[in-house]
């Protein structure tokens, strides 16, 4: 079994946005950029079923500007056997990167699409479940646990209050949460591997979708800055203060 | 222009997230329907036709709906979208599972998370683990919106809305529920809850998590939280996460020990309406937030803090 991974290369996790003077963006000029964590988990977790012997292919496919194609050799350094880069400059949005992913999986095949949950920029949390819609796929999004079995596969998720266990008909869109597992680091031998891996680059036109656009950002502005309070110091004054002065307890 | 929210429950009652929700819904349209899809869930219709200002409640029931399986619900839903401007959902677990794939089917840009309405078609959203607020404008006919309930405040009761049963529509053919793994707890849930005592990975084990914050949150009758690290870690189950990828929280009270204050985890919690903060580190980030902050260690701090509550009369 083919499985496909799309991959967003994001501001890394470990730095702090900051939203433009302008207002129209966040800053990402000479900004350390990283593959999204939760993409990341959906690579370990397809590179993890090549090792049981589940799949036998793991694409990745990512579409960004042509740096994107870092992000796609760190998946193959981490195992990932191929990549596909639909390149643009274009800040795609949701709805028609889950149109790119779908023309690329009518063409690919996979029998299973592994992704992340939701991108750290837009924080959205919607491509996974718009291309299991677009493609009439069964889903299971926030994944902790992942079981392929034969034609179906069972996905453990990390719901409100607990955990819910489905079992969906393959081919199927699950999306990875933060416990599904800890991706690995990729090994100098792996990482010059990688080098040799083929990278496709396509354009957005090659797949017949339009880029014209539902929303539109009118601006980016920072939230509200909080305060800092005082310092207590002990227990009984701050128990003191909640009572009198906050009046929350 | 008519606006349909989709009820936030668990078979048995409706989650204070419904009415957060038609307070969004109320800035948008007069007209506000609840739609209850879930399986037994007569009770659950009778509280949602309370709520002041809804207009009518449909209900749809099957066990496909009760599982609140993602293909489900958007087939339910599926056929009434002709009648709605827009579609407002709690951002829960379940609303973020199938409010895109609802999108995708009507060929809507959905909008996530919302904190604020600026207009029908204009609305606020936080991005980047609510390091910014973006404001984006839809140019869809049809608004498929996942609400932040905590951003809204909750609508009242005294309506007596008319309850309509509808089609439950085609389920889930290709999706199997397996079983649920709730966890039952006496501690009021995290979302609603008006104190959260939450830990931090300065625990160091899920034995010491469990015996230092949860005797606290129970003199305070609060639910429990913990930051991402503490849950990376394995010292708490992931549904007690609070931030930017757990759950966000707006308490009265909300008290955070051990906990550094990284930024994903401020995203969660920095809408409440008291903050203190109990960590040995001065500089920790988390005092720049904090109303009240004591520099201590947890281990002599929330001891000190049992007694003086007891002190106090709790």
């Amino acid at each position: 079994m083919k499985v496909l991974v799309p991959v967003k290369r994001v501001i890394d996790s470990n730095v702090k946005a900051r939203v433009k003077p302008d207002q129209t963006g966040v800053d990402l000029a000479n900004v350390k950029m990283s593959m999204n964590p939760f993409c990341e988990i959906a690579v370990e977790e397809a590179v993890r079923l090549k090792e049981k012997g589940v799949a036998d292919e793991v694409v990745v496919v990512s579409i960004g500007p042509v740096q994107a194609q870092e992000t796609i050799r760190t998946a193959l350094a981490m195992g990932a056997d191929r990549g596909v880069l639909i390149q643009t400059d274009v800040d795609v949005e949701p709805l028609e990167v889950a149109k790119l992913l779908k023309a690329v999986i009518e063409k690919e095949g996979p029998g299973l699409v592994l992704m992340g949950k939701q991108a750290i920029d837009g924080d959205n949390n919607a491509v996974g479940q718009m291309l299991s819609a677009l493609l009439d796929w069964p889903q299971a999004t926030f994944a902790s646990k992942v079981e392929v079995d034969g034609s179906k596969v069972k996905v453990t998720r990390e719901v409100d209050g607990g955990l819910q266990t489905l079992e969906l008909d393959l081919p199927a869109v699950v999306t990875a949460d933060l416990r599904l597992n800890e991706p690995r680091y990729a090994s100098l031998p792996n990482i010059m591997k990688a080098k040799k891996k083929t990278i496709d680059i396509a354009a957005v036109a090659d797949y017949g979708v339009d880029l014209a656009g539902h929303l539109k950002v009118l601006k980016v502005t920072e939230p509200p800055k909080r305060t800092a309070g005082v310092k207590v110091e002990n227990a009984a004054e701050l128990v003191a203060k909640l009572k009198t002065e906050a009046g929350v307890i | 222009m008519a606006v349909l929210v989709i009820a936030d429950h668990d078979n048995a009652s409706l989650k204070d997230s419904t009415h957060k929700t038609v307070t969004a819904a109320k800035a948008l349209s007069g007209d506000v329907d609840v739609l209850v899809a879930g399986q037994g869930v007569d009770a659950v219709a009778a509280e949602a036709a309370k709520i002041e200002g809804v207009r009518k409640v449909l209900v749809a029931q099957s066990d496909a709906l009760g599982q609140h399986i993602a293909e489900a619900i958007t087939a339910a839903v599926l056929p009434l979208a002709g009648g709605y401007d827009a579609i407002l959902v709690p951002a829960t677990s379940v609303g973020k599972n199938f409010a895109p794939r609802l999108a995708a089917k009507l060929d809507v840009a959905p909008i996530s998370e919302i904190v604020e309405i600026v207009s029908p078609d204009t609305f606020v959203r936080p991005i980047y683990a609510g390091n910014a607020l973006e404001t984006v404008q839809s140019s869809d006919a049809k608004k498929i919106i996942t609400v932040r309930a905590t951003a809204f405040k909750a609508a009242g009761e005294g309506g007596s809305a008319a309850v309509e049963t509808i089609d439950a529509g085609a389920g889930a053919p290709k999706t199997r529920f397996v079983s649920d793994e709730i966890v039952k707890s006496d501690r009021p849930e995290l979302a609603g809850a008006k104190i959260v005592v939450s830990g931090g990975r300065a625990m160091g084990s899920a034995e010491e998590f469990h015996r230092v914050i949860e005797p606290l949150a129970d003199k305070l009758g609060a639910a429990v939280g913990a930051s991402r690290a503490a849950v990376d870690a394995g010292y708490a189950p992931n549904d007690y996460q609070v931030g930017q990828t757990g759950k966000v929280v707006a308490p009265q009270l909300y008290i955070a020990i051990g906990i550094s204050g990284a930024i994903q985890h401020l995203a969660g919690m920095k809408d409440s309406k008291v903050i203190v903060a109990i960590n040995k580190d001065s500089d920790a980030p988390i005092f720049q937030v904090a109303d009240y902050g004591l520099v201590s260690d947890y281990k002599t701090a929330v001891p000190e803090l049992m007694d003086a509550l007891t002190a106090a009369g709790k």
